[in-house]
């Protein structure tokens, strides 16, 4: 069994002051994530997960259930309302929320990856491809520039970005190849740990289909731990081994994707995979 | 009618240096603290001038308040002493600072307030240079936000500056920045040194005298203190370079009035007299042209006094 490398215990975030009957009166049963009472809305309650090194894990859900609130939380995006999570690096272990700004934004830069379906929140629009890249691993305290080139370089091609289109803007580029230097960019400092939040979504299939398919070689050659945030049940059955599956901010269930798939347990799952047949 | 400006009466009790005792004091504490935290850009009460803001006014008042009746001032404006804006701001000194002496030789000043440029000759450790400055915030090319910025300087997060170096390299195969050349004071704050040319960028690091730099709009003052580490931004392997003044044929070019191949020069067009594309070049700074052409003239005389003795 390879080694855990992220614990998550009971992550939640609240958007609003909140209030007492905040907990009680939302999630799946009471069919809202907006407190009734103070207006609040739990955009996520009681996630808790292991990742282990290597390993992909989906989360799944309608619209608003909260799968991108679990990743920004874990990628300092956002700060959770309560709950912890526990990085376990090569030789340190990270308590997240109680690390300060600095701590963070080190780990975020130089240990965890993110992709994100609007590649205006990955890709920095005033400089080139390459200098995306440089970004990060400047970031991370590489200061010599013929390194950098090469490295930036050699991610790219990686990512079948062509070799000579490095020193663009990527404003100029298609929706799958800003995603394909997003990838490349969130790769640049080799993290163990790389969020994926809605890649493929608004691509044409076949651009999906060879981004996915990247994102799978690249677990593969570097043993990246990444989850997989998506509303398509089609992407957690090609990339990831469990799943969570969320509604109004809980998650409702998990397990071995296949399992899910095949015989959903939650009949809020059951409906999501009837209509993805 | 009286055409020169006589200080009304009452404004004839103003104290030395025309601010109030208070405000130099709150100065000098800014100062203070700007020393202990090199390169930190310390927020202070900027006062109000009785000249525009941008015109100096930043370093005026650290002049005002680091200054007292036994100092000898220098004031130069990109490198010339007789330029309009230095003249006036001498001239305001030596009405409001009786009994302060005025130079224009480097060597002989004990406080000289700059715009644009840094003297050539070495400073003293009996020195203070004061240097005025539009923007205090290297950061500002790349991030808006102040609140951002601050936290950004907070944990030294350059990064993005050298983003910028990397696309400069990429797009032009050398780094273009000209003037405010981004430089670390002390391993951690990154500064604006103010528009002085990259040539002047060096005389920063391990400065014998204390450098004070002003910023009266954006009410900021900050400090490179005596023997302090200054490195411009730069990557391992693109090393940071001064200008090298060379001409096509690679010779470096000298100054066309006293020779010195080893100062700053600024470019003038000048079809009649010039060099073939029409440009002569001279001393950015008048004090050491000046000083040039007297050492030559000194040189050219010394010999025939030892003929007549
Ligand atoms: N800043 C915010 N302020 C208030 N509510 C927010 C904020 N951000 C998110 N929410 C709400 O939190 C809930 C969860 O949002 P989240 O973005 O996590 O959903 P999601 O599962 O990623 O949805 P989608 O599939 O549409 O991306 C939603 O109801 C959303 O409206
Ligand atoms: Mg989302
Ligand atoms: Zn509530």
């Amino acid at each position: 069994m390879s080694r855990k490398i992220l614990e998550v215990n009971s992550l939640t975030k609240i958007h609003g002051t909140g209030c007492p009957l905040c907990l009680a009166s939302t999630g799946p049963e009471a069919d809202t994530n907006i407190c009734p009472y103070c207006g609040s809305v739990v955009a996520a309650h009681g996630v808790s997960f292991d990742l282990y090194q290597g390993e992909i894990l989906g989360i799944i859900g309608e619209s608003g259930s909260g799968k991108s609130t679990v990743v920004k939380t874990l990628y300092f995006d956002d700060a959770p309302s309560a709950g912890e999570a526990v990085f376990f690096d090569e030789d340190a272990q990270y308590d997240l929320y109680s690390l300060n700004a600095a701590q963070q934004r080190s780990l975020r830069n130089k240990r965890f990856g993110m992709v994100y379906q609007n590649p205006h929140l990955g890709l920095n629009f005033n400089v080139s491809a390459g200098g995306n890249i440089a970004e990060r691993l400047l970031m991370s305290d590489v200061a010599n520039y013929g390194a950098i080139r090469e490295r930036a370089r050699n991610l790219l091609v990686r990512t079948e970005v062509l070799e000579n289109r490095m020193d663009e803007n990527p404003k100029k580029f298609s929706g799958g190849m800003q995603q394909r230097v997003q990838i490349a960019k969130a790769l640049a400092t080799r993290p163990p740990l790389l969020y994926l939040d809605e890649v493929t979504t608004g691509l044409d299939l076949s651009v999906q289909a060879a981004i996915l398919d990247l994102i799978l070689e690249i677990q593969h050659e570097l043993g990246t731990a990444m989850i997989v945030v998506t509303h398509d049940l089609g992407v957690v059955r090609l990339l990831a081994g469990r799943t969570l599956v969320m509604k109004y901010g809980r998650v409702i269930e998990t397990g071995l994707t296949d399992q899910i798939l095949e015989d959903p347990q939650h009949a809020y799952t059951q409906r999501l995979v009837a209509s993805a047949l | 009618m009286n055409t020169t400006y006589e200080l009304p009466l009452d404004e004839a009790g103003y104290a030395f240096g025309f601010m109030d005792e208070y405000a130099k004091k709150e100065v000098r504490r800014t100062i203070l603290k700007a020393i202990c935290i090199p390169g930190y850009q310390t927020p202070y009460a900027s006062r109000e001038m009785p000249m525009g803001r941008g015109f100096g006014t930043g370093g005026l008042q650290l002049t005002l308040s680091l200054i007292g009746s036994d100092d000898t001032l220098k004031v130069i404006d990109q490198g010339a002493d007789d330029s309009v804006n230095a003249v006036n701001l001498r001239q305001f000194v030596q009405m409001t600072c009786p009994g302060v002496d005025v130079t224009e030789k480097t060597e002989e000043a004990t406080l000289i307030q700059s715009r644009h440029r840094i003297p050539e000759k070495p400073l003293t450790e009996a020195q203070i240079l004061v240097l005025q400055v539009p923007y205090p915030d290297a950061l500002v090319v790349v991030e808006a936000s102040e609140a951002r910025r601050k936290t950004m300087h907070g944990e030294a997060d350059y990064s993005r500056l050298l983003v910028k170096l990397y696309e400069d390299l990429v797009k032009f195969d050398e780094i273009t920045i000209s003037h405010r050349y981004p430089t670390r004071v002390h391993g951690h704050y990154i500064i604006d040194p103010s528009p002085i040319p990259r040539w002047d960028v060096p005389k920063l690091h391990q400065s014998k005298a204390l450098i004070l730099l002003g910023a009266g709009r954006e009410k900021k003052i900050y400090a490179v203190p005596p023997y302090t580490i200054a490195e411009p931004l730069a990557f391992e392997d693109v090393v940071f370079r001064v200008e090298d003044f060379r001409d096509a044929s690679g010779n470096r070019r000298t100054c066309s009035r006293c020779g010195a191949s080893n100062s700053f020069l600024d470019e003038f067009s000048d079809e009649a007299d010039g060099e073939a594309d029409g440009k002569i070049y001279q001393c950015s700074d008048s004090a050491y042209c000046d000083e040039q052409l007297a050492r030559q003239a000194s040189a050219y005389q010394k010999p025939k006094t030892e003929e007549a003795a």
